[in-house]
């Protein structure tokens, strides 16, 4: 049986009293896209955030790609091959939408510390860069400033700028949050198209998308795993019914 | 990420460099500035340009931090006083050659700049600016307390730097062009690293650390970099100010000589390098047209650069770049 490519084991975390993270353990095959779904203030960003290193978990540990991350900053376990997208668009807005990719690109590709040379004439970083926004479909978008696009054309920049750093595993946090149905359904299409080429965990709202997308579905309430399983079991199990999914089907 | 085959479009040019006529004319003008000087008052003229430029040098610098990394240093003055000090002091134990006290200069504001740019950068906004403030006053009464190089009353350079023992710098004319070539240098550097790979980095940190950080930059180390080498600038410039004034006391690094250093460069307009080398010329040479005007000039200059500030947002730049919107338009 093949390792998993993140495995999350009784992670924990409070914000003074509050338990936000309730000894969660969940893993991430190779290839596998795990959906984290659950009400508003169940935790989600919290977990995601612990995972990519802004917050430090109080307990628990979690290992990427075999090695132990837990103590790691942010930046290190980019490095290591974690990508994340944010619920609440993060992008330079007054660089152009390619500067934007072309950085990711940068940061894999040889040493930052080079003072001399044009950084936005290197076909090296902008040719890969270029290939991540035409996966997303932002390719004519290249030269515009990324503040001047439109909110589904961010979130779609964002996935960009996490596939062109070549991830082992992509965060995705809410892509989808606050875009109109045709933007909904062209990420949903694009996310579909990296489905099986790069282990995903995301976490979504619109259940539509995760029931279309997830290999495998973990219920998060009150920062505690309530139900895991395929999308099939998960929608059948009474205890989630009856928690969430019953106010969000119908 | 293997289907390469994309159209890739050309990188565009930014209009941020888009015209390089601004800077050529500039350059052109303190190249020639000297011959209409061979006219009239030719010392009080070459003194007065060099003057310009060598504080052009230091806004550069500060350009380097608050226009391109938000990082608003209210201690850079230090930096001037620590070049110029390398020369007095080596000056007064003999030590007179260029060779000698000019990397020192360097490398003691660099150093100075590393030591405290690791505990600065840990701050943001207003903390930054008053840690930079208490390093830049720190330096300020060490100086002041330096008994054997006159504390308070400063130390007077005795003989200009020479070059491998040739003396120069002896003559103003050639000290200009020194100090010219420094600039032009100075300018091309702090060009060539806004563009660069590391320029970009540290841009976007200014932009978006917590992104950059997700994507596996550690801006700190970025910033640190680009903070020691507006540091070296700075000590550069003081090098030369030294060697100009043949005099370097504390109130090179007074805190109101750093303040003196953010209007430059927020007066010809941050974030353009240009602009801060305007703005040392605007904000030098106003000053010595009203100091000749009257000797109450401070009381038309503070309500000037309120104006600036109020009316001309982009500095002196944003405001040459409107006027050829609207002729254009």
């Amino acid at each position: 049986m093949a390792d998993a490519v993140l495995r999350i084991e009784n992670l924990s975390k409070n914000f003074g009293g509050l338990r936000v993270t309730d000894d969660v353990t969940l893993d991430v095959m190779p290839g596998e896209l795990h959906a984290v779904i659950g009400p508003n203030g169940a935790g989600k960003t919290t977990l995601i955030n612990q995972i990519s290193g802004l917050l430090a978990p109080d307990a628990g540990r979690i290992v990427f790609a075999g090695e132990d991350v837990t103590g790691l900053q942010v930046a290190a376990r980019a490095a290591r091959g974690l990508a994340r997208s944010f619920q609440i668009t993060s992008i330079l807005p007054r660089f152009s939408v390619l500067e934007n990719v072309a950085l990711a690109v940068q940061a894999r590709s040889g040493t930052s510390f080079r003072f001399f040379g044009s950084a936005s004439e290197e076909d090296e970083l902008n040719t890969p860069a270029m290939a991540a926004l035409t996966q997303v479909g932002l390719a004519e978008r290249a030269d515009a400033p990324a503040g001047e696009l439109s909110h589904g054309e961010k979130r779609a920049l964002e996935l960009a700028i996490a596939l062109a750093m070549e991830p082992k595993l992509l965060l995705l946090d809410e892509p989808m949050a606050g875009t109109g149905h045709d933007e909904t359904e062209r990420l949903v299409a694009v996310l579909r198209s990296l489905k099986g080429r790069f282990p995903m965990v995301l976490v979504e709202h619109d259940m539509t998308a995760v029931f279309a997308l997830a290999d495998r579905i973990s219920v998060l309430i009150y920062g505690r795993i309530l139900a895991s399983g395929p999308p099939a079991q998960v929608r059948a199990d009474p205890e989630v019914v009856k928690a969430y999914l019953g106010e969000e089907m119908e | 990420m293997t289907d390469v085959a994309a159209p890739v479009t050309p990188p565009t040019r930014r209009g941020l460099f888009a015209g390089n006529a601004l800077p050529v004319v500039i350059f052109l003008i303190f190249a020639i500035a000297p011959l209409f000087a061979a006219f009239n008052a030719e010392a009080y003229v070459l003194g007065l340009v060099t003057r310009v430029m060598i504080f052009a040098i230091a806004a550069l610098a500060l350009d380097l931090l608050i226009g391109y990394g938000a990082l608003v240093s209210f201690g850079h003055a230090a930096f001037i006083g620590l070049g110029a000090y390398a020369v007095g002091i080596l000056g007064s134990h003999g030590i007179n050659d260029a060779l000698i006290s000019l990397p020192v200069a360097l490398g003691v504001s660099a150093m100075f700049a590393f030591v405290t740019g690791i505990v600065c950068l840990r701050t943001k906004g207003v903390y930054f600016i008053m840690i930079t403030l208490a390093f830049g006053q720190m330096a300020f009464f060490t100086a002041s307390s330096l008994a054997p190089y006159g504390g308070d009353d400063g130390l007077t350079i005795r003989m200009r730097s020479t070059f491998a023992g040739f003396p120069i710098l002896a003559n103003d004319r050639a000290l200009y062009y020194v100090t010219l070539a420094c600039l032009l240098g100075a300018y091309l550097l702090c060009r060539s690293l806004v563009a660069s790979r590391f320029g970009r980095v540290y841009r976007g940190a200014r932009e978006n650390a917590l992104r950059m950080g997700t994507i596996g930059f550690e801006v700190y180390r970025f910033q640190l970099v680009a903070y020691v080498i507006a540091g070296a600038l700075g000590g550069l410039s003081g090098f030369l100010l030294g060697n100009a004034t043949e005099f370097v006391s504390p109130a090179y690094m007074s805190w109101q000589r750093s303040g003196e250093l953010l209007i430059m460069v927020i007066f010809g307009g941050m974030g353009t390098l240009i602009g801060a080398i305007i703005g040392a010329a605007a904000f030098l040479l106003t000053e010595e047209w009203l100091a000749g005007v009257t000797e109450h000039w401070k009381v038309i200059f503070g309500p000037l650069l309120v104006l600036v500030a109020v009316f001309a947002r982009g500095g002196l730049i944003g405001v040459a770049q409107k006027l050829r919107g609207l002729f254009r338009g």
